[in-house]
């Protein structure tokens, strides 16, 4: 029986400080972000172009700061706008209203300090897994040694005997986890995922958490995390963030007035945490209150305790 | 003593083991391919050799296998059967390589930059609706009997195919491939060369490969009208003076080459799809 639990054990996690360790994290400032999508879904158009007076709103008055290093994750309801934040903080889309600021600095277009790590691996078919990791790199780094942060990041990732292989030839978690690779390639001061580990088998996710939790700790950039798991949310953050409807609007998804930050709390406790906390429990079964999930906790005819206050206490 | 029943699921693999290889379908073996590809002629030759020895056409109507390769002799003794072979290829492999050439900028153009499309795209589409045989007199007429003509007609010929998947295959590269080529900083050029160029390269191939056909069609139709070699020239000629055999000859001859240069692309098409797709 102790096979079987070795068999399914996550593989010893790579805690080499193989990463980029001149790892810069930069601060990111939302200030009043707003995006409205024209009244006609328009497949390929140029972002930020808007025709048509019935604008459907998407997010509005989105202002936040995360802190260098910091772990944020955003959490929402389907199609509340979650990843069209995150499409704006990695200049895959444009603020209708508002402006970003990394380091200080605006926000122009697709920047070379952010990188961005898809819910699908988006590897290029026809390139191994090392070539699609070594799209990554920044431009200007040389071939000697773009090929030792490729080696060195398929080590931290754990594909290093993959390298050669093509994407269809390994699985989702594989791809997944070359996807990050690729994404920790450019030495990125903000990392930007949208939902990285959403289309991955239960255990799969959350070998693939422990894994960025270490990527995390090998080389501290700001992380912000799009995520519709709670739990995801609670085990990988340092502050939640929820987008929704204020309480005026009666639709979750902010359909008629546009999503905006509803809720937002400080995750108690260091990193790695345990699975099973109490009080993790707690904040999960607010946050997905917020989400608007019954946590039918009355089912035990026990109401729901409270002991547990807001952070900060 | 719950390790016994646990054991048990040992048999699975050597169930694996027992179970006979399985031998590739027929269909998938070199030899009976090749083989199964030839029966078929193979059957209409002796139906065309029977029909004659059984008295059921007239040779006048339809000349016999030994006749069709009597003329190959005496046409290859004058020396003139390599020549209009050699002419023929020559001006579809030219004509084929400045058509698919210019197909491919033109499909990237407006497979790529949608006010090319807008501008562009319904002129070729008009274009492309002209059958062939209306180009030959204004061909003939602007450029003479000199080789000219028959490269331009096999050139448009060759550029529509290739024109046509290019672009569209372009249209249809996966977007999400592009946007993360996009998230890390590729654009332009880079971005065309390290995505969407090899993401359509096997429907470029098939393109071409359609192009090759289209490429032998627009030859003959060039050579019927106009020329003084090559197979359509042998074509027009023999059907002038009733030499039937002749007139297969040249059939049979298209249907070879045709064959031939379209494997050839065939086995490029299947090499790149390996690498790219």
């Amino acid at each position: 029986m102790s096979n079987v639990a070795t068999a399914i054990a996550p593989a010893a996690p790579p805690v080499h400080r193989a990463g980029p360790a001149d790892n810069t994290s930069f601060a990111v400032e939302f200030a009043d972000i707003g995006r409205s999508f024209a009244a006609k879904p328009q497949h390929n158009s140029q972002p930020g172009s808007q025709r048509g007076a019935a604008a459907r709103p998407v997010l509005r008055d989105v202002s936040l700061t995360v802190q260098p290093g910091e772990v944020l994750a955003i959490l929402g309801t389907s199609g509340c706008g979650k990843s069209t934040l995150l499409r704006i903080a990695g200049g895959l889309d444009e603020p209708s209203t508002g402006s970003i600021r990394i380091d200080g600095s605006p926000l122009n277009g697709i920047d070379a300090r952010c990188a961005v790590g898809f819910q699908e691996p988006r590897l290029l078919p026809w390139r191994t897994i090392a070539a699609n990791v070594a799209l990554g790199l920044p431009h200007r780094i040389g071939r000697a040694a773009g090929n030792a942060r490729v080696a060195a990041l398929l080590e931290l990732v754990g594909l290093t005997s993959f390298a050669d292989h093509r994407p269809r030839a390994v699985s989702g978690g594989m791809a997944q986890r070359a996807s990050l690779a690729r994404a920790l390639a450019r030495n990125p001061g903000v990392l930007l995922l949208d939902e990285p580990f959403g289309a991955l088998d239960a255990l799969t996710r959350l070998k693939m958490q422990d894994l960025l939790l270490d990527v995390h700790a090998a080389a501290p950039t700001t992380i912000l995390l799009v995520t519709h798991d709670v739990d995801e949310a609670l085990q990988l953050a340092d502050r939640i963030i929820l987008l929704g409807a204020d309480d005026d609007a009666d639709d979750m998804a902010g359909g008629r007035t546009g999503a905006t930050i509803v809720q937002e709390l400080t995750v108690p406790g260091g990193r790695p945490r345990d699975r099973g906390s109490a009080e993790l429990a707690e904040l999960r079964g607010r946050l997905l209150a917020g989400l608007g999930i019954d946590r039918h906790g009355q089912a035990r005819g026990v109401a729901a305790t409270t002991t547990i206050p807001h952070f900060p206490y | 003593m719950t390790q016994t029943p646990i054991a048990a699921p040992a048999t699975p693999g050597t169930a694996h083991t027992a179970r006979p290889a399985r031998r590739a379908a027929w269909t998938s073996r070199r030899g009976p391919v090749i083989l199964g590809g030839a029966l078929l002629p193979l059957a209409i030759l002796l139906v065309w050799q029977l029909s004659i020895t059984l008295g059921l056409v007239s040779v006048t109507q339809l000349p016999s296998p030994a006749m069709v390769l009597l003329a190959a002799v005496d046409l290859s003794e004058r020396g003139l059967l390599t020549l209009y072979v050699a002419i023929s290829t020559q001006r579809v492999l030219i004509g084929f390589a400045i058509g698919a050439s210019l197909g491919v900028a033109a499909g990237a153009l407006v497979g790529l930059s949608r006010s090319a499309n807008v501008l562009l795209a319904p002129t070729l589409g008009a274009i492309r609706a002209v059958p062939s045989l209306a180009w030959v007199p204004l061909l003939l007429l602007w450029l003479g009997f000199g080789e000219q003509p028959k490269i331009t007609l096999v050139a448009i010929g060759a550029f529509f195919p290739v024109y046509t998947t290019v672009s569209l295959a372009l249209r249809h590269v996966d977007q999400q491939l592009v946007e993360a080529g996009r998230a890390f900083g590729l654009g332009g050029i880079r971005l065309f060369t390290a995505v969407q160029l090899p993401a359509v390269i096997p429907s470029v191939i098939s393109g071409l490969r359609l192009a090759l056909v289209q490429a032998w069609l627009f030859l003959v139709a060039a050579e019927l009208l106009g020329a003084s070699m090559g197979l359509g020239f042998l074509l027009s000629e023999s059907g002038g003076n009733g030499r039937i055999d002749r007139i297969i000859l040249a059939i049979v001859l298209l249907a070879v080459i045709g064959k031939i240069t379209d494997a050839v692309v065939g086995i490029f098409e299947k090499w790149a799809n390996k690498k790219w797709a």
